[in-house]
C-alpha cells in the first residue's frame, strides 16, 4: 500500500504477544495473548490516523508498540525510515522527543503527588532542555497553549477537572514539540460535553504545530471528525482501512459496518436511516483466536471459505487505492446485514435504501 | 472553537481559585493532625522527652549527681537499701546509690538515639529494597521478596541475641542489629505499593518521555510512598525502642556502663520489693515513650489518609 | 495439593539448611573461642588445645559442618560444650515449661484477640470499641518483659507482701502431671505476659479485617436477604476476615520464640528459652544450634500449616 505523502512511521508485521504464566517458583508459559498479531500500516506526515475497535482488540497495545513503550514480539516499527523496535533505552532516547503519547485516563496519567508545573516540565528535566525560570516560562507557555491558566502552575492534579487534566497531559506530550503524538483513547474517559473540546483542541494544535496523530478510539464517531484515515482493528489485526469519510459511508468489512451501526450518531437523520447490526456472541479470546478470518464466528456473511482461508488485506475491485479490506465477501453499498451467522438463512433482500451520501428521510427508528 | 477561546474556559463552579491556591496534600494532612488532640499531646510528650534527653547534663548539674557516681553515704540506707524519692534524690536511688532521676534522663538518650537511628537505617534500607523489588520485578523481586519473608518470620530476638552475644554488645552494634531485623516490614509494604503504582499510567507517561528507571523510582514512585513510609517509620520507632530495651534487659544491649532503661529494669528486678521506684520510674518512662510514639503514629496515619479507620473515634456515629 | 505440599516441604528443608549454615558460620566469623572460655582464665595453652581437639574444633570448618550435618540426620544434635549433656536430652528435659507457656499463651492471645476483635468490630464506635482501642495501643506499646515485671510487681509484691494474698506465685515451674492446680497458678502470669502484646495486635487485626469484610457487597446482600445480624457476622464475615489473622499467626511463631525467652527469664521457668539464653551468653554452640533449628523447624511447619488453613478459610485460594 504505497501511496503519496511522506511516510513518518512504518509498521511492518508487528506482533505483540503476552505470555500467560503459571507457577510460583518455576514459571512456565501456558499460553499467549496475541494482543497484536501481524499489523502493517503507514502513518503519513501531518495526517491523523484513527484506529478503532472494541476493547480488547489490541489497539492500545498497538499504540504502545508504535510509541516504543512495549517491545514488539516480531516485526518492525520505523520512524523516518529508522527502525526503532528493539532499541535500548538510550538508543530510544532521541526518538522519545519525536514520539509522544496522550493517555486515556486523565486521573491515572498524572502523578497525584506532583504539581502541575513539575509534571508538564518533566520533559525539559529529563532531556535537560530547560531549567529554572526558563523551564517555568516554557511550561506556562504550554499551559496557555492548551487552554490552562498559567497561574495554576503550582496546583496539584486533584484540583483540576477531568477535561483540564487531559489538557495537562496534552501539554506534557507537546513539551518536546514531537512530530508524532499517539493518542490512546484521549477522550473516552471524559463527559461527552468535554470530549468535543478536547478533540477540537487536538485538531487546532495539529493545524498550528503540524503534528501527526495516531488516534485510538473504541467509538467511531469520535475519530470521524479528526481522522484523515481510519483503520478498524479486530482481534489483533487490521481488517479494514480507508480514508476517513469513505469508511463511514461505505464500509466494506462486515465488522466495520457493525461497529458503525453500533456507534452513537450525532445526526438524527442519519441515526434514523441507520440499521442496527447486532453482533452475536462475545469477542473470542485472543489466547486462542478463531482460525482463518477471525471474525467468522460472529459474521453475518460468513461462508465456508472464511473458516479455512484467511482473507488478505487488499484493495477490492472498484475501490480507491487506499481503501483496503480483509474480507472474502465485502459489504456492497446498501446491503443489509441481519443477525445471521454462519450457515443461517440468507439475509432478506435490500429494501433499496440509497447509499449514505444521498442523505435520507424516514421517521424515528 | 480556537485555541484562544479555550484559554478562557472558566474554572468549574465552586472552585474559588484564590482560596485553594497551593494547598498541598501535606498542608491538608498537617491541618488534620493539628486538630487531633491525642496526636498533639503525644507529640508534646515526645518533644519533652527529647528535650530532657538533650538536657540530661543540665539535670546532672542541677541535682549535683552524675549518672554513674555511687552515693553510698546519702543514696543508700544503713541496711544498704535504695533511698526513696525525696528532695535529695528526686526519684530515689538504685541499688548502688546512684541517682535514679539522672539515670532515667540519661537512659532517654540511649532509647531515643537507638530508636530513631535504627528506624532511619531500617526505613532507608526498607524503602530502597522494596522499591527495587517492586519496580524491577522478575528474578530480583523473587529473591528480595523471599528475603523479606524470611526476615519477617524469623525468631529475630534469638538471632539478635546470638549476634550481639558473639560480636559483643555496643551502642553501634545494637543499633545495627535492630535495623537489620526491622527493614523487612517496611520493605514489604513499599514493595506492594510500588507494584500497584508501577501499573499507573503516569509511570508509562514518564517512560514515554524517556525517564530512566532511577528517575521514575525516585521522582514518580517515591513521592507516592512518602505517606505510608512516614506512618510506618513513626510506628517503627517504639518497636525499635522496645527491641533495644529488651536486649539491654537481657544484658545483650548497649554497654552496661551506660545507663539505659532496659539495663536499669534488669537491675531493679531483685529490688522492687523494697524499692518500688526502682522499677516504676524507668518502666514508666519506657512505656510513656513507646505509647506516645504509637499514638502519634496512629494520628499521623489518620491525618495522611482520612479514609482509614480512626482508632480513636471522637464522635459516636450510629452503628453500621 | 500433594504437589503443593512437596514443594513447600522442599522449600522448608532448604530454609532449615540455610538457618543451620548461618548459625554455624556465625560462631566462626566472629572472635570468641569456646575452648578458651570453657577452659577458664588460668588454662594453659595445652589444655585449650586439648579441649579444642576433643570438641573437634581443630578440624577445618567444612569438615566440622559436615560432621554436624551427618549427626543431625541421625537425630544427634551434639553435646553441650559446658556439661557434656546431649543437646537433644537437654531440650527434652526443658521442653515442659516452654510447651506449657507457648500453647497456653497462644490460645489465650487467640481467644482474647479474635474475641475482643469481633466484639469491637460488631460494636464499632461504641464505648466498648473505644475502650478496646485504648487498651490495644497500650498493649502494643508494652515490652513483654515490662508486662512480666509489672505483673510480678502487682501480684507478687503489692498483693502478697502488702495485702498478704498470694493469687499467683512467681517463679518455679510445677509440671502439669504433678499438680495441675499448682501448674495453672504458676503459668497464669507467664501466659498473660506472653500474650499481652499479641492479643493487642490480634484485636486490632481482627477488628480491621472484619470491618472491611462487613463493608463488602456480599455481606450487604446477605443482610438484605434478611439474615440476622449475628448469623451474617459469623457465617459470612468471619471466615474471610480470619485470613489475615491466620497469615499473621504464621509470621508470629518466630516472634513467639523471642517472647518465650523473655517470659521464661522474667519468671525463671527454666525452659528451652532460658537454656538458649544461657547458651548464647556462654557461646555454647551445639545448644544454640539445637534450639535455633528447633525454632526454625516450627516456623517452617507453621507457615505450611497456615497455607493449608488458607485454602479452607478463603475459597478463592486454591493450592497448586
Amino acid at each position: 500500500m504505497s501511496t503519496d505523502g511522506d511516510v513518518l512511521v512504518r509498521v511492518e508485521g508487528v506482533e505483540k504477544h503476552f505470555p500467560v504464566k503459571k507457577g510460583v517458583f518455576f514459571q512456565h508459559e501456558v499460553g499467549r495473548v496475541r494482543a497484536v498479531d501481524g499489523v502493517d500500516l503507514e502513518i503519513r506526515q501531518g495526517e491523523t490516523l484513527g484506529i478503532v475497535g472494541e476493547s480488547g482488540c489490541g489497539k492500545s497495545t498497538l499504540a504502545r508498540c508504535i510509541a516504543g513503550l512495549l517491545p514488539v514480539t516480531a516485526g518492525q516499527v520505523s520512524f523516518e525510515d529508522e527502525p526503532i523496535s528493539g532499541l535500548s533505552r538510550s538508543g530510544m532516547r532521541p526518538f522519545r522527543r519525536q514520539i509522544q503519547m496522550i493517555f486515556q485516563d486523565p486521573y491515572g496519567s498524572l502523578n497525584p503527588r506532583r504539581r502541575v508545573g513539575s509534571i508538564i516540565g518533566d520533559p525539559f528535566d529529563i532531556h535537560r532542555l530547560a531549567a529554572g525560570a526558563e523551564r517555568k516560562r516554557r511550561v506556562q507557555e504550554l499551559m496557555e497553549l492548551v487552554g490552562l491558566r498559567p497561574e495554576h502552575y503550582n496546583r496539584f492534579p486533584s484540583e483540576f477537572s477531568g477535561g483540564q487534566r487531559q489538557r495537562i497531559g496534552i501539554a506534557r506530550a507537546l513539551a518536546l514539540r514531537p512530530k508524532l503524538v499517539v493518542c490512546d483513547e484521549p477522550v473516552s474517559a471524559l463527559d461527552v460535553s468535554i470530549q468535543a473540546q478536547i478533540v477540537n483542541l487536538l485538531a487546532d494544535l495539529q493545524a498550528e504545530l503540524g503534528i501527526t496523530y495516531v488516534f485510538i478510539a473504541h467509538d467511531l464517531s469520535v475519530v470521524r471528525h479528526v481522522s484523515t484515515r481510519v483503520g478498524v482493528m479486530y482481534l489483533g489485526k487490521i481488517v479494514e482501512m480507508a480514508e476517513g469519510e469513505r469508511l463511514y459511508t461505505r464500509p466494506q468489512h462486515p465488522y466495520s459496518a457493525a461497529l458503525l451501526s453500533a456507534g452513537s450518531v450525532a445526526d438524527p437523520d442519519e441515526a434514523a436511516r441507520r440499521e442496527r447490526i447486532i453482533l452475536t456472541g462475545d469477542v473470542p479470546s485472543p489466547i486462542a483466536p478463531p482460525p482463518a478470518c477471525r471474525f467468522h464466528p460472529r459474521c453475518p456473511k460468513a461462508q465456508h471459505i472464511c473458516t479455512t482461508t484467511e482473507p488478505p488485506l487488499e484493495v477490492k475491485p472498484g475501490e480507491p487505492a487506499d481503501h483496503v479490506t480483509a474480507c472474502h465477501f465485502p459489504v456492497r453499498p446498501g446491503e443489509r446485514l441481519g443477525q445471521t451467522g454462519l450457515g443461517a438463512e440468507p439475509p432478506p433482500p435490500s429494501t433499496g435504501e440509497p447509499t449514505a451520501e444521498s442523505g435520507g428521510e424516514g421517521g424515528t427508528a | 472553537m480556537s485555541v484562544t477561546d479555550l484559554a478562557a474556559e472558566p474554572m468549574p463552579a465552586g472552585l474559588e481559585p484564590e482560596s485553594i491556591e497551593g494547598r498541598s496534600p501535606w498542608r491538608l494532612a498537617w491541618s488534620r493532625l493539628v486538630r487531633d488532640r491525642v496526636a498533639i499531646a503525644s507529640l508534646i510528650v515526645i518533644l519533652l522527652m527529647v528535650a530532657a534527653a538533650l538536657a540530661a547534663p543540665l539535670f546532672a548539674a542541677l541535682t549535683g549527681h552524675s549518672p554513674t557516681d555511687q552515693y553510698r553515704e546519702t543514696g543508700l540506707t544503713d541496711q544498704g537499701i535504695p533511698v526513696g524519692p525525696g528532695a535529695e534524690f528526686w526519684l530515689g536511688t538504685d541499688s548502688l546509690g546512684r541517682d535514679l532521676f539522672v539515670r532515667t534522663v540519661y537512659g532517654a538518650r540511649i532509647s531515643l538515639l537507638v530508636g530513631v537511628v535504627a528506624t532511619l537505617l531500617a526505613t532507608f534500607a526498607g524503602v530502597v529494597i522494596g522499591l527495587v523489588a517492586g519496580y524491577f520485578g522478575g528474578i530480583v523481586d523473587t529473591i528480595l521478596a523471599r528475603a523479606i519473608d524470611v526476615v519477617l518470620s524469623f525468631p529475630y530476638l534469638i538471632f539478635a541475641m546470638a549476634l550481639v552475644s558473639v560480636i559483643g554488645p555496643s551502642l553501634v552494634m545494637t543499633t545495627l542489629v535492630i535495623a537489620f531485623f526491622s527493614w523487612a516490614s517496611i520493605a514489604r509494604i513499599v514493595r506492594g505499593q510500588t507494584l500497584a503504582i508501577k501499573e499507573k499510567e503516569y509511570i508509562e507517561a514518564a517512560r514515554s518521555l524517556g525517564a530512566s528507571p532511577m528517575r521514575i523510582m525516585f521522582v514518580d514512585v517515591l513521592p507516592n510512598l512518602v505517606a505510608p513510609v512516614i506512618v510506618l517509620a513513626t510506628l517503627l520507632v517504639p518497636t525499635a525502642i522496645v527491641f533495644e530495651a529488651t536486649l539491654s534487659w537481657l544484658g545483650l544491649g548497649v554497654d552496661v556502663r551506660i545507663p539505659s532503661w532496659g539495663a536499669m529494669l534488669a537491675e531493679s528486678q531483685s529490688f522492687f520489693r523494697v524499692a518500688w521506684w526502682y522499677l516504676i520510674f524507668p518502666a514508666g518512662a519506657l512505656l510513656l515513650t513507646t505509647l506516645a510514639f504509637n499514638l502519634l503514629g496512629d494520628g499521623v496515619r489518620d491525618a495522611l489518609d482520612p479514609r482509614s479507620e480512626r482508632l480513636f473515634a471522637t464522635r459516636r456515629k450510629g452503628k453500621p | 495439593m500433594i504437589r503443593f505440599l512437596i514443594r513447600r516441604v522442599v522449600f522448608g528443608v532448604f530454609v532449615l539448611w540455610l538457618v543451620s549454615l548461618g548459625t554455624f558460620l556465625l560462631f566462626f566469623v566472629v572472635p570468641g573461642d569456646p575452648a578458651r572460655s570453657i577452659a577458664g582464665r588460668q588454662a594453659t595453652p595445652e589444655t585449650i588445645a586439648l579441649i579444642r581437639e576433643r570438641l573437634g574444633l581443630d578440624e577445618p570448618l567444612a569438615v566440622q559442618y559436615w560432621t554436624f550435618l551427618k549427626n543431625l540426620f541421625r537425630g544427634d544434635l551434639g553435646y553441650s560444650y559446658y556439661n557434656n549433656q546431649p543437646v537433644t536430652a537437654l531440650i527434652a528435659e526443658r521442653i515442659g515449661p516452654t510447651a506449657s507457656l507457648v500453647i497456653g499463651g497462644a490460645l489465650l492471645w487467640l481467644v482474647i484477640g479474635v474475641g475482643v476483635g469481633i466484639l469491637s468490630a460488631t460494636h464499632a464506635r461504641s464505648l466498648l470499641d473505644r475502650v478496646t482501642a485504648g487498651f490495644v495501643v497500650a498493649g502494643i506499646s508494652m515490652p513483654t518483659f515490662v508486662v512480666g515485671l509489672m505483673l510480678l510487681f502487682v501480684f507478687n509484691y503489692l498483693l502478697s507482701t502488702v495485702l498478704g494474698i498470694t493469687f499467683f506465685p512467681g517463679g518455679q515451674y510445677t509440671p502439669l502431671e504433678e499438680d495441675p492446680a499448682d501448674w495453672l497458678r504458676h503459668m497464669i502470669l507467664p501466659w498473660i505476659t506472653l500474650c499481652t502484646v499479641q492479643a493487642a495486635i490480634y484485636t486490632r487485626l481482627t477488628r480491621g479485617s472484619l470491618l472491611e469484610v462487613l463493608g463488602e457487597d456480599y455481606i450487604r446482600t446477605a443482610r438484605a436477604k434478611g439474615d440476622g445480624n449475628r448469623r451474617v457476622v459469623v457465617v459470612h464475615g468471619l471466615r474471610a476476615a480470619l485470613t489475615p489473622v491466620v497469615t499473621q499467626l504464621g509470621v508470629d511463631v518466630g516472634y513467639m520464640l523471642g517472647g518465650v525467652v523473655v517470659t521464661e527469664s522474667v519468671f525463671g521457668l527454666g525452659g528451652v528459652g532460658q537454656a538458649a539464653l544461657q547458651a548464647i551468653v556462654n557461646l555454647d554452640r551445639p545448644v544454640v544450634m539445637g534450639v535455633v533449628l528447633l525454632a526454625a523447624f516450627f516456623v517452617v511447619l507453621a507457615s505450611i500449616v497456615v497455607d493449608i488453613a488458607y485454602s479452607f478459610l478463603d475459597p478463592r485460594v486454591r493450592l497448586s
